[in-house]
């Protein structure tokens, strides 16, 4: 039975995507020496010869005799000339070759880090976006310079490489070719001053090119290369749908903390996740406390560290907890981790036993996972040891800040101890030393609990002084007969260390909460202010202002125009910052989609930092923001929230976007529907009246036979009188329905006596009025009201016409009209079948027609235009069914406040 | 046979409605004569001498409301307007201005005979008659006693002079303003309410049925009509 063979969507797509993209080529090479720019210029002269346009973007010659010449052959762009601490350095003209936009570009060295004021910070960025731009691109790379076999090399060549390039280049490359040659040649091709200039060559020798060396590289590249077809192989059988080993579903988790050491299990679990094919997550647990004491190198590294780990393609999870080990293991569970990797404590056995190690805990609740405790070695304790005794440094000086802050403790303290001098003075022989001592200690906690350690300690040593200087003997002086007194002494200090030590970090945590808490609010707040907004400016407003005011800094947001232009929209407080420059910034985040700017990697010296806007359906804009504070090192804190704030805001952005868009469509859809519904109905209800019409006339007129007898002429003639009447109904349908959408509609008021419209409106419905019985009741007293009278009468018009169509002949219907408090309501009614309940508002609708057995003309505006009519005059309009069968319709019209007054008689103004 | 009945002059830039009235009128036994143009109209009235003029609002060189008044300068010729739904205060300017009446187009023929029938009775002159009878309604104007089905109703002066004013003028559409301006005054000419008012009351009086009045009719937005 085969195996289903699964065509992973994620791999075809990834495979699709690179059709746009441009191809990369990447000559390996073991160490330098080995010819990989030689081939790299080779294979460009062939391509050449083939009339492909190859142009060489950057290449180092290192003064090597046969690079030059092949250099010769081929087309060059001129580097960049870059000036950086006075020394002109020649970099990569990236923009140049964007423009010149060839088919194959060579740059050499791809691990290269550029000279500050380049766009990217590293050569392989601007290689990406190369490839971005859809240029193919050739390029050399040792392989020391891999990021996640840099500790091996470390390890095996005892130099550790500083210029690294991510895993990720290589195997998203569609070419490697390794270059290789054995080590006995490369050696003597140093001997022979091929590959450094004469001087260089035996420091290099010594250093690097050891036999043993060469040979490991050489392995290490052999050996990646092979790794990479395989995976090539499997990615090809997968694409198409090829049965093969499936992926295992293995998942590796490593933890890792500031310490360095961590850099190196973050590489040891990408190897054990790429070799798998697995995916890994790198997690990293704070307990709440321990946040608080870090200093600013710890969180540099721990930054350093997480950043590697998402270069290399980790997903990282940040916790807080007290217990590490918990964490760890309650998402390695949720996570279906099946390998953890963590590193062996540097911690003696007696602060293992004390605090509970980590790692025993791991392991002994691991269950079913595997996990890996891989061993620092003597440097790298060492380094983090360092670490260690630099936090313990910089808390010891921190009280200097603190002494020159406030006296007022310190003085308190004096005071306290005068008091309590003063007071236990006369009473000492009745309390005893003992309790006189106990009783010295509570300044000292005071102190403690209130001021932190160091005014602590102090008031401790007070205490001591005056406790020795006042009440033991021998009295009122500073030596101490009874030795056990020292033990009492230092009792006091203890307390004192303690519990300020205590109170110290209470304090910091509620410092720390209380920030945490301002933040998380802000965000909150912002979130709150935007989620119902509608109105775009005001979203940017609040976007722009709560930003600013969290971060601390100047704040612009950019979105793009009609033009897809950049432009300024919003800022907070200054903009001035914003010139051409960092415009130009600000665009190349907006089209790459890639945060840049101050505290980044890409175009660094901008003044501002520069985050896109994204969402599903693209960059929405830019937010840009200078921090007041110019040091660039950022809290990582703070970054996280800046990118909370921009993700809401995006949302925010498209939201509002996507709802006028919406909008737009509707307000469409409708006006679609109501234009079809228009032509239908002008196209049926002009033509069949004129067909009968036509039919009746040409029917009397062609009669020559004089065929036709008298009450037959009468009765064709009615017929067209019927059908004219009906089309002139139409017609002032439709007109009365255009004034009314067009806004020409201008309410001619006046005083109304409703009594004489009904009259009106009856008497214009004339003929078909007859063989109804109609029923008017008219309150006495009516008031009269102020209206456009002959709008209203075309409105009653409307609803006798309605009730008389969807009613039988012979039945009745009443008409009433009555005051309501301060309206005046109107109904129609009549006898017969009723409206569905659901669409008793959608009567009201245009060109909405009642399926009903009585055979109804009409238009199916009548409604609609008295909807129109009544609302325009402020009044209301609606249907009900009658309990005994039929429809009543109501409306009702306000009735002024103004009263007529006195109606004065005849001739009274002659 | 030559048509000896009253003159009717036709003033209208629509050829077909000048052919159906033409045809129309003559049957009825008037002498019709159509024009196109509010020039042409004018100078045919002085030529023509008709005993009516029916005008339409809508000509292309002159107003109608201008005919109006330039006619009303030197002629009493009885003016009828023809009118679009619509054009509801060119009506009552044009009323105002002197014309006698209106319909509105499109108008059944019998409504048009009876108001041509209406206008002319003012010239044929029987405005001597002391009673006019309405059916079931009937005015003694030397008496001012008002009569349905022979039962006298009793009505207010000024009640009974808005009755007299429509009933002089029977037939005839009278304008808000001119009934106004006759009751009450010049200075009341606005004061629509106080019409209503007393309408509603002479009808709960006279009328059978107060809500389909079959005497006093309402012209919408013009003003009344005794019928």
């Amino acid at each position: 039975m085969a195996k289903e063979k699964r065509i992973d969507p994620d791999e075809l797509l990834a495979s699709l995507e690179k059709e746009g993209h441009g191809k990369l080529t990447i000559f390996l090479g073991a160490a330098a020496g080995v010819g990989k720019t030689y081939a790299m210029l080779e294979a460009a002269g062939e391509k050449l010869s083939e009339g492909i346009d190859v142009v060489v973007g950057l290449v180092e010659t290192h003064g090597r005799a046969e690079t030059e010449a092949m250099l010769k052959e081929l087309p060059i762009i001129p580097t960049k000339p870059q000036d950086y601490k006075d020394k002109t350095f020649y970099e990569m003209d990236l923009d140049a070759i964007l423009a010149r936009a060839p088919q194959i570009v060579l740059v050499d060295e791809l691990a290269h880090t550029n000279i500050e004021g380049s766009r990217h910070k590293k050569r392989y960025m601007d290689v990406q976006e190369l490839l971005a731009a859809g240029i193919n691109v050739y390029t050399t790379l040792n392989i020391q310079h891999l990021e996640t076999l840099n500790d091996i090399v470390a390890q095996i060549t005892g130099v550790t490489v500083r210029e690294t390039v991510p895993d990720q280049i290589l195997e998203s490359a569609s070419q490697i070719k390794l270059i290789d040659i054995p080590p006995e040649e490369l050696i003597q091709r140093l001997k022979d001053g091929r590959v450094y200039g004469a001087g260089q060559a035996i420091e290099a020798l010594q250093k690097f090119f050891r036999p043993g060396n060469i040979n490991a590289l050489r392995e290490l590249a052999l050996r990646y290369t092979a790794k990479k077809v395989d995976r090539q192989l499997e990615s090809y059988m997968r694409v198409h749908g090829i049965a093969g080993p499936w992926p295992t579903g293995e998942k590796v988790l490593v933890c890792i903390s500031a310490s360095p050491f961590s850099a190196k299990l973050i590489r040891i679990a990408k190897r054990m996740a790429t070799s798998q094919n697995a995916e890994w997550l790198a997690i990293h647990v704070e307990p709440s406390l321990h946040r608080l004491s870090r200093n600013e190198a710890e969180r540099d590294s721990m930054a350093n560290n997480l950043r590697l780990a998402e270069t290399l393609g980790a997903e990282i999870i940040g916790l807080t907890g007290d217990d590490i080990a918990d964490e760890i293991l309650e998402v390695a569970r949720k996570r279906n981790v099946s390998q953890i990797i963590i590193g062996k404590p540097e911690h003696t056995r007696f602060w293992a036993f004390v605090h509970g190690s980590v790692v025993d805990k791991v392991i002994r609740h691991s269950q079913g996972i595997s996990i890996h405790v891989i061993p620092g070695n003597q440097q790298e304790a060492g380094q983090s040891n360092k670490l260690i005794s630099n936090r313990i440094k910089e808390d010891s000086t921190r009280p200097q800040q603190w002494r020159t802050l406030s006296v007022l403790p310190y003085v308190v303290s004096i005071v306290m101890m005068i008091l309590m001098t003063l007071i236990l003075t006369p009473i000492s022989s009745f309390l005893g030393a003992v309790n006189i001592s106990m009783l010295f200690l509570l300044p000292v906690l005071f102190s403690a609990a209130r001021w932190g350690r160091f005014p602590a300690v102090i008031t401790a040593i007070m205490g001591v002084i005056t406790f020795d200087f006042f009440f033991v003997p021998p009295f009122f002086s500073f030596t101490v007969a009874d030795v056990r007194y020292l033990i009492s002494f230092t009792i006091f200090i203890l307390v004192a260390l303690i519990i300020g030590t205590l109170s110290d970090r209470l304090k910091k945590q509620i410092n720390y909460s209380r920030q945490r808490e301002t933040r998380v609010s802000a965000l909150y707040a912002l979130s709150r202010d935007i989620a119902a907004v509608n109105k775009l400016d005001i979203v940017l407003e609040s976007i722009a202002s709560n930003v600013a005011g969290t971060i601390e800094g100047q704040v612009v947001l950019l979105l793009p125009n009609e033009k897809a232009k950049l432009v300024l929209q919003k800022n907070s407080g200054s903009n001035d910052f914003l010139d051409e420059k960092e415009l130009a910034v600000a665009s190349w985040v907006f089209e790459r989609g890639q945060k840049a700017g101050r505290g980044t990697e890409t175009l660094g010296t901008a003044a501002a930092l520069y985050l896109p806007l994204s969402t599903e359906q693209g960059v929405q804009g830019v937010l840009g923001i200078r921090f007041n504070e110019s040091d660039a090192q950022f809290d990582p804190e703070r970054i996280r929230l800046l990118e909370a704030f921009v993700g809401l805001a995006a949302m925010a952005i498209n939201r509002i976007k996507l709802a006028e868009q919406a909008n737009q469509a509707l307000t469409l859809v409708e006006s679609e529907r109501l234009r079809t519904a228009l032509f239908n109905s002008l196209s049926h209800d002009l033509r069949t009246p004129l067909s009968s019409i036509i039919g009746a006339v040409t029917g009397l007129l062609e009669d020559r036979n004089l065929v036709y007898s008298p009450e037959a002429r009468k009765d064709l003639l009615q017929i067209i009188l019927n059908g004219a009447e009906r089309m002139n109904r139409f017609v002032g349908n439709l007109l009365d329905m255009a004034r009314l959408e067009s806004g020409m509609l201008k309410l001619k008021k006046d005083w109304c006596d409703l009594q004489d419209n009904i009259g009106v409106a009856v008497n214009r419905l004339g003929e078909s009025l007859t063989n109804r019985p109609l029923d008017i009741q008219v309150q006495p007293n009516l008031p009269l009201v102020q209206a456009d009278c002959i709008l209203i009468e075309q409105v009653l018009i409307n609803l006798l016409d309605n009730a008389l169509k969807y009613s039988e002949q012979g039945s009745k219907i009443v008409v009433t009209t009555q005051q309501r408090e301060n309206q005046l309501e109107t109904t129609v009614a009549n006898q017969g079948e009723g409206i569905p309940d659901t669409d008793l508002s959608k009567v009201f609708d245009k060109f909405y027609r009642l399926n009903s057995p009585l055979q109804v003309s009409g238009t199916g505006l009548g409604l609609a235009i008295c909807k129109g009519i009544i609302e325009a005059h402020g009044g209301e309009i609606w249907a009900n069914n009658n309990l005994l069968g039929g429809v009543t319709i109501t409306f009702t019209l306000p009735l002024s406040n103004q009263a007529i007054g006195r109606v004065p008689v005849m001739n009274e103004g002659v | 046979m030559e048509n000896t009945g009253p003159r009717i002059l036709i003033i209208d830039d629509e050829t077909q409605i000048r052919r159906f009235l033409r045809v129309a009128l003559t049957s009825h036994g008037y002498v019709v004569k159509d024009v196109g143009t509010g020039k042409e109209g004018l100078d045919a009235i002085a030529m023509f001498s008709p005993a009516l003029v029916i005008l339409d609002l809508g000509l292309p060189d002159i107003d109608g409301i201008d005919v109006v008044r330039q006619l009303r300068e030197w002629s009493k010729v009885p003016v009828i307007i023809l009118s679009v739904k619509e054009q509801e205060t060119d009506k009552i300017t044009a009323l105002d201005s002197g014309a006698d009446d209106y319909v509105t187009k499109p108008f059944a023929m019998g409504e048009l005979l009876a108001r041509i029938r209406a206008a002319m009775r003012h010239i044929t002159g029987d405005e001597e008659q002391p009673v006019l009878q309405f059916s079931d309604l009937s005015i003694d104007l030397v008496h001012r006693r008002i009569t349905v089905d022979n039962n006298e109703i009793k009505l207010t002066q000024t009640e009974y002079e808005i009755v007299k004013n429509l009933a002089i003028n029977a037939g005839k559409v009278m304008t808000h303003r001119s009934l106004l301006r006759t009751v009450w005054g010049p200075s009341y000419e606005k004061e629509v309410q106080y019409l209503r008012v007393y309408i509603g009351q002479i009808r709960r009086k006279l009328e059978r049925d107060p809500s389909r009045p079959r005497h006093i009719i309402t012209e919408p937005g013009v003003g009344y009509r005794l019928l």
